[in-house]
């Protein structure tokens, strides 16, 4: 009794999930056909017009409009069958021009997956979305026929309709197509709902990132962590040999110099006086070292205040008048932080040298968009013409935030003023 | 004279116990941390604090909360603070309240028992002791773009550095190996070059030379 009420049960579900599946993939398909089509002439249209200048303008809405449209599949992907499909799109800076924008969303190989897509949505996803609710429909046909309708097509005589592969030409047959649209009902109650699935399947084949995007991640992972070893190492060589020439050198000069005074304390008073006092220089001068061999690995304004104030400290040590911004409610980690904060650093070094300019602002702001970003912008009002090429000191920053994914771009026209910024995804706490 | 001394490290604090107890300071407590610090600040009332910087818990710039959160309910409460680094940033908000009787000295400067000790009475006093790396720092920046501070004389910014760290004219006589005549000479002409009101005060004259060079161009 138990195990009937439940098997009914799960009949009714099963029988419910069959009618959803054929009534999504009815949507799906008057969807698909409509939106892929429209979308796929606009694009067409708005990107054979970007030499006129027209389409600089219209073309990103149009790909917009693709995105959004490729974005709710992926999400009806994800709630009717459990099919995840990737969204991987460049992310566009913002306020770019729409020059920028248009040339940012044509370069992004995802812009040219998504029209792919178009071509195959409207065909084969047109086909695998309308199936399952064919499978539903057209059984009703064939009862319809075996039911009497088989008369309004023909006289009995001759073959007056197809249904399937069954030419009806009379009651007989006309029960023969009943029977087989009984049959294909049965293959329905099995069949709708992984079909429904084929076409996401078939959707997240066409629209996720390819190996090759996946080969192009794996290549930049390699190239950014050698770097960010290759720093490391580097850094602590420099440090062994900063502490080995400084600090420890004047402590053993310092013992030197007390292992004397006590030999000298009762023959040499004067003398003793002396090397004390030369001790305690040596003592000053191995403490400035250390002090400064810390600011270079971690500065302690950072430690003790944040990204914020440690930069709003370093403005104040620069000879130019700087300005600094700030809008963060709480902390990156540790390692982010002092990534950009060497970075904003160098960005102000090359600003004060080359630049000539006298004054420098700093912008340094968080938004929540995209998992959050941390932007940054050092604007000077200096002679410009920076470049992201040889001596500037800025392939080295790129490559510093390129451990957290972080990107750089530089405007500096001729005559100023020049602009850094920075981007850097990170969350804070 | 009362003092309250608050530093994590045993050594440290040992040392400066004994530094100044050997100059006739009486210690009302020697604390470790910025809660202990806060509880001492305001119920033993001390003549002046010795605070590091950087304390627990937070291991961050608590030593410098407390002592600013301090002064907030007692204007005015004496208060050296040492670092092992200076920050101008940090200087600015010790002076901020105009109120006088703070200190700002990187540890080093402890190694000079007699300078260190005169540090104190002199915040304890009401006065400035400012550390000569913030004052340098202050000093590159404003002549790089001041025209005022461009027309002293070497001697006279010699002087401006000295009384900007708070020292009186007779110890910056000391120092120079003048008479405290020519002294008063130089910082009544810097005054004059700076465009600041002269005071007789010296404590007055201090915060003004201080904000003088903060000041944002």
């Amino acid at each position: 009794m138990d195990t009937r009420s439940r098997d009914s049960r799960d009949a009714g579900g099963r029988t419910r999930a069959v009618v959803t599946a054929g009534a999504r993939g009815l949507a799906l398909a008057v969807v698909a056909l409509t939106g892929s089509i429209t979308l796929f002439v606009l694009s067409v249209v708005s990107i054979a017009l970007v030499p006129l200048g027209i389409g600089i303008v219209t073309t990103p809405w149009v790909l917009t409009g693709v995105r959004a449209f490729a974005d709710w599949r992926r999400l009806v992907a994800a709630q009717w069958c459990g099919v995840r499909i990737p969204r991987a799109y460049r992310p566009l800076p913002e306020g770019a021009s729409p020059w920028g924008r248009a040339f940012g969303l044509l370069g992004d190989p995802a812009t040219w997956r998504d029209l792919g897509w178009l071509l195959v949505d409207m065909t084969a996803g047109f086909v695998t979305a309308l199936l399952p609710a064919a499978l539903l429909i057209y059984p009703v046909e064939g009862f319809a026929l075996a039911a009497g309708l088989w008369r309004v097509f023909t006289d009995g005589s001759r073959v007056g309709w197809w249904y399937g592969f069954v030419p009806v030409s009379g009651q007989g047959s006309a029960l023969l197509a009943g029977l087989l649209g009984a049959a294909l009902l049965a293959a329905a109650y099995v069949l709708t709902p992984p079909l429904l699935r084929c076409h996401f399947l078939l959707t997240r084949a066409v629209l996720s990132p390819g190996q090759g995007e996946l080969a192009e991640r794996v290549r930049v992972l390699t190239e950014t962590r050698r770097d960010a070893v290759d720093t490391s190492a580097a850094e602590l060589r420099r440090i062994e040999r900063d502490l080995h020439d400084g600090a420890q050198a004047r402590l053993v000069a310092m013992g030197m110099d007390l292992g004397t005074v006590e030999a000298l304390l009762d023959k040499d008073p004067a003398r003793a006086r002396e090397l004390l006092a030369q001790a305690r220089r040596n003592s000053v001068e191995a403490l400035g070292e250390l002090r400064d061999l810390v600011r270079g690995i971690h500065p302690p304004v950072l430690a003790e205040r944040g990204l914020g104030d440690a930069v709003r400290a370093l403005a104040l040590r620069l000879p130019v008048a700087t300005e600094v911004s700030v809008e963060l409610d709480g902390r990156a980690d540790a390692p982010l932080e002092s990534a950009a904060y060497f970075a904003i650093s160098e960005v102000l070094t090359n600003a004060v040298k080359h630049s000539g300019a006298d004054r420098i602002w700093v912008d340094l702001h968080h938004v929540p968009e995209d998992g959050g970003q941390l932007r940054i912008a050092v604007t000077d009002n200096g002679r410009g013409g920076a470049a992201l090429g040889a001596g500037s000191g800025l392939p080295g920053i790129e490559r510093r935030l390129g451990t957290f994914d972080g990107i750089l771009a530089v405007s500096s026209p001729a005559g100023g003023p020049t602009m850094v910024t920075m981007e850097i995804p990170c969350a804070l706490s | 004279m009362r003092v309250v001394l608050a530093e994590d490290l045993f050594l440290l604090r040992d040392g400066l116990v004994r530094l100044l107890a050997a100059y006739d300071f009486e210690i009302a407590a020697a604390v470790e941390s910025g809660p202990e610090l806060t509880r001492a600040l305001a119920e033993l009332r001390p003549d002046v604090a010795v605070i590091d910087v950087r304390l627990p818990p937070t291991h961050t710039d608590e030593g410098l909360q407390c002592a600013l959160a301090a002064r907030r309910d007692r204007p005015g409460l004496p208060v050296l603070v040492l670092s092992q680094h200076v920050e101008q940033l940090y200087a600015r908000e010790l002076l901020a309240d105009g109120n006088g009787g703070v200190g700002y000295l990187l540890k080093d400067r402890v190694f000079d028992a007699e300078q260190f000790v005169d540090a104190v009475r002199r915040v304890a006093a009401g006065g400035t002791a400012m550390d000569p790396q913030v004052i340098q720092q202050l000093l590159s920046r404003r002549s790089a773009a001041d025209r005022p501070l461009g027309g002293l004389t070497p001697r006279e910014l010699e002087v401006l550095e000295l009384m900007a760290q708070g020292r009186s004219n007779a110890a910056i006589a000391g120092q120079l190996v003048v008479t405290e005549r020519a002294i008063a000479k130089h910082t009544s002409n810097i005054f004059a070059k700076l465009g600041l009101e002269v005071s007789d005060d010296d404590n007055r004259r201090v915060l003004a030379v201080l904000a003088y060079l903060d000041r944002d161009r």
